[in-house]
């Protein structure tokens, strides 16, 4: 906190002697020290998601992350009014073009256009991305709420599961049912959500049951709150940081996945324009035709690269740590 | 110390049988089944596909197969390959040691390039070096393995024609320096991803131990900066360090599946992809149970090793 302001210096002292004993005044009189320590800035006091967005708005990279992301999503949801051609269009004449002025990107060995197929590949691989990332989050928070806050046989049973589930080879699992049952959106984006939760629940579990043990919690509990409403109005606004963070981080994480699988060749199924697919379909040709495998790979590369952006320039901006 | 690793190894126990039982469910939820590559011919008569059946113990009930598999695994045996009629821990064992190989090459050059880089980066913090690191490691993080495994290929095999683009060893050759050629390229693939998380991790740790007492009493006492660097600092910034690289070790078994595709490694990604395409049950199976075991073995060692860095934690 900025010392700038002389009331806030002259308040100084009595604030100081009264941390030798804060818990004794902070049981004697709640509030009163916390008042003491927002008083004395006579301007508008900031909340915590005041100083993030604050904080964020001076992490450069973040921002920059932000204007490419949203520029890439943009690009995909209007792909229609954008693209210069639709996504399976094609061009007999001119296929596996290089880069030309009817092509800015070229075309591959189906005449399509590759720039046009790139926006349009936006759509699932985002898709993918938000989604599988959301259900992970939903997951995650669950069961790591339920451990945290209830303790005892039910934490022990929860942890143990999601060590078993860290010890999964997923991998492998992905490609045997994949292989076996066929392979859509929805598949995708469940079976990515399903095997990617673990580290949430076990963060959002430690902070529960160290949060648990807080006087306001307690307090809560004294006075009749019941259980859900204590997590979901008490517990959960505390790990509101962690939850974002890891949701962003995750979009990029899930991309990626969606990408790697369709390359393996049991992702979203081939034809439909994902970057991963694009990716796939480039491998056959792509020592004569390198263009077809570097754009859709750099692309996925740049939008991997600024969700990481945002995501770490939120991990910064809601760190207390952080300073400022 | 023997007491924890024996109560470690003990508690890996049920871990892996639950891993073994969720394989065994999962596999079960595949339509066909086992005995689709024989049902599906139409030359087959129902007695004799029903002989198949019996043979392979396919007649019997669910729980029982399963108890059967577990405990025949309890034993090390993990049955016969479908498709090449010789017992699956041969058919692993044969193909494992060249997954070991690339998985070994890859995260000993990602060890050392993450702690040198980290450390370097660490000593002129916000310096030419860290910014130049830090913009290699989000670039390295960001990419998917297998394009820069393909980028890799095009530009120092294809193009530049300076490493061979593909497989194990040139035909006719099986020389220590032909299989070296070979696995530059997988080894950088596959470790290219740790190598940009770790070197920041050894960064931001490197960092923090810097700012403790100690360093200043040893410089203070007039160590060489080397010392204090690589001793010191090192030292108590790799306790960490130990738990990151377990957490990794997962993320090194999809990578060897990447890498072998993309190089035609003969692995057990290979394999697996092998045994996919013609469905042989129990060599999948025995992937799966094999990829567990490395996993709860690494994060075992990790604990260990996390033990005898630190003499403070007492087990």
């Amino acid at each position: 906190m900025s010392v700038d302001s002389t009331s806030e210096s002259r308040s100084t002292p009595p604030l100081a002697s009264s941390i030798g004993s804060a818990s004794a005044v902070a049981e004697v009189e709640p509030g009163g020290l916390a008042a003491l320590v927002r008083d004395p800035s006579a301007r508008a006091p900031r909340s915590p998601l005041q100083l993030a967005l604050l904080r964020l708005r001076r992490a450069k990279l973040a921002i920059a992350g932000m204007v490419v992301i949203s520029l890439l999503a943009l690009g995909a949801i209007f792909a229609d009014y954008i693209a210069p051609y639709g996504a399976d269009e094609q061009d007999l004449f001119n296929i596996t073009q290089p880069v030309t002025r009817e092509h800015w990107l070229g075309t591959d060995e189906l005449g399509r256009d590759e720039l046009s197929r790139l926006l349009y590949g936006g759509r699932i691989s985002l898709l993918v991305g938000v989604s599988a990332a959301l259900l992970s989050t939903v997951v995650g928070l669950l069961v790591g709420a339920i451990a945290g806050y209830y303790g005892g046989w039910i934490d022990q049973l929860l942890m143990r599961f999601v060590d078993l589930m860290l010890a999964f080879p997923a991998i492998f699992l992905l490609l045997i049912v994949f292989s076996m049952r066929g392979s859509s959106v929805l598949m995708v984006v469940l079976f990515l959500g399903f095997f990617g939760w673990m580290w949430l629940a076990r963060i959002i579990r430690g902070e529960f049951l160290s949060l648990k043990a807080r006087e306001f919690v307690e307090a809560a509990h004294a006075i009749g709150v019941p259980g859900r409403r204590i997590i979901v109005r008490h517990l959960l606004p505390n790990v509101i940081a962690p939850i974002i963070v890891t949701t962003t981080l995750n979009t990029a994480y899930y991309m990626l996945a969606e990408a790697t699988l369709s390359f393996l060749g049991f992702g979203v199924p081939p034809g439909t324009p994902t970057w991963g697919n694009m990716l796939t379909s480039a491998r056959s040709n792509y020592v004569t035709y390198p263009i077809l495998a570097i754009a859709p790979g750099l692309t996925l590369t740049i939008a991997v690269l600024a969700i990481n952006f945002v995501g770490d320039g939120l991990r910064d901006a809601f760190d207390p740590r952080a300073g400022r | 110390m023997l007491r924890y690793v024996i109560r470690r190894l003990l508690g890996a126990i049920p871990l892996l049988v639950g891993v073994s039982v969720l394989s065994f469910v999962f596999m079960q939820l595949a339509p066909g089944g086992p005995d689709a590559l024989f049902a599906r011919n139409a030359r087959m008569s129902p007695e004799q596909i029903a002989n198949i059946r019996h043979n392979m113990g396919l007649d019997r009930p669910m729980h029982e197969q399963l108890l059967v598999w577990l405990g025949n695994l309890l034993q090390g045996d993990l049955g016969i390959s479908y498709t090449q009629y010789r017992p699956v821990t041969t058919v692993i064992w044969d193909v494992f040691p060249n997954t070991v190989i690339l998985i070994t090459a890859g995260l000993l050059l990602s060890l050392v390039v993450s702690l040198v880089f980290g450390v370097l980066a660490a000593r002129r913090q916000y310096g030419f070096f860290d910014n130049v690191t830090s913009f290699v490691s989000y670039f390295g993080l960001a990419m998917p393995v297998f394009w820069f495994g393909l980028m890799l290929q095009l530009l120092f095999a294809v193009k530049l024609g300076w490493l061979p683009s593909a497989n194990m060893h040139s035909i006719g050759e099986d020389g220590f320096w032909d299989l070296l050629k070979h696995l530059a390229l997988p080894a950088f693939t596959i470790a290219i991803g740790s190598i940009a998380g770790w070197s920041r991790y050894v960064r931001s740790s490197t960092l923090e131990v810097l700012g403790q007492d100690y360093v200043r009493t040893a410089r203070a006492k007039g160590l060489r900066e080397q010392r204090v660097v690589w001793g010191h600092v090192l030292k108590n910034a790799l306790i960490p360090f130990v738990t990151v690289v377990s957490i990794d070790i997962p993320l090194y078994l999809t990578g060897a599946v990447l890498t072998e595709t993309v190089y035609a490694w003969p692995g057990m990604g290979r394999l697996f992809f092998d045994s996919l395409a013609v469905r042989d049950y129990p060599v999948l199976m025995g992937t799966l149970v094999l990829g567990a075991v490395l996993i709860v073995l690494g994060n075992l060692v990790a604990d260990i090793l996390y033990g005898l860095l630190d003499p403070r934690i007492k087990y």
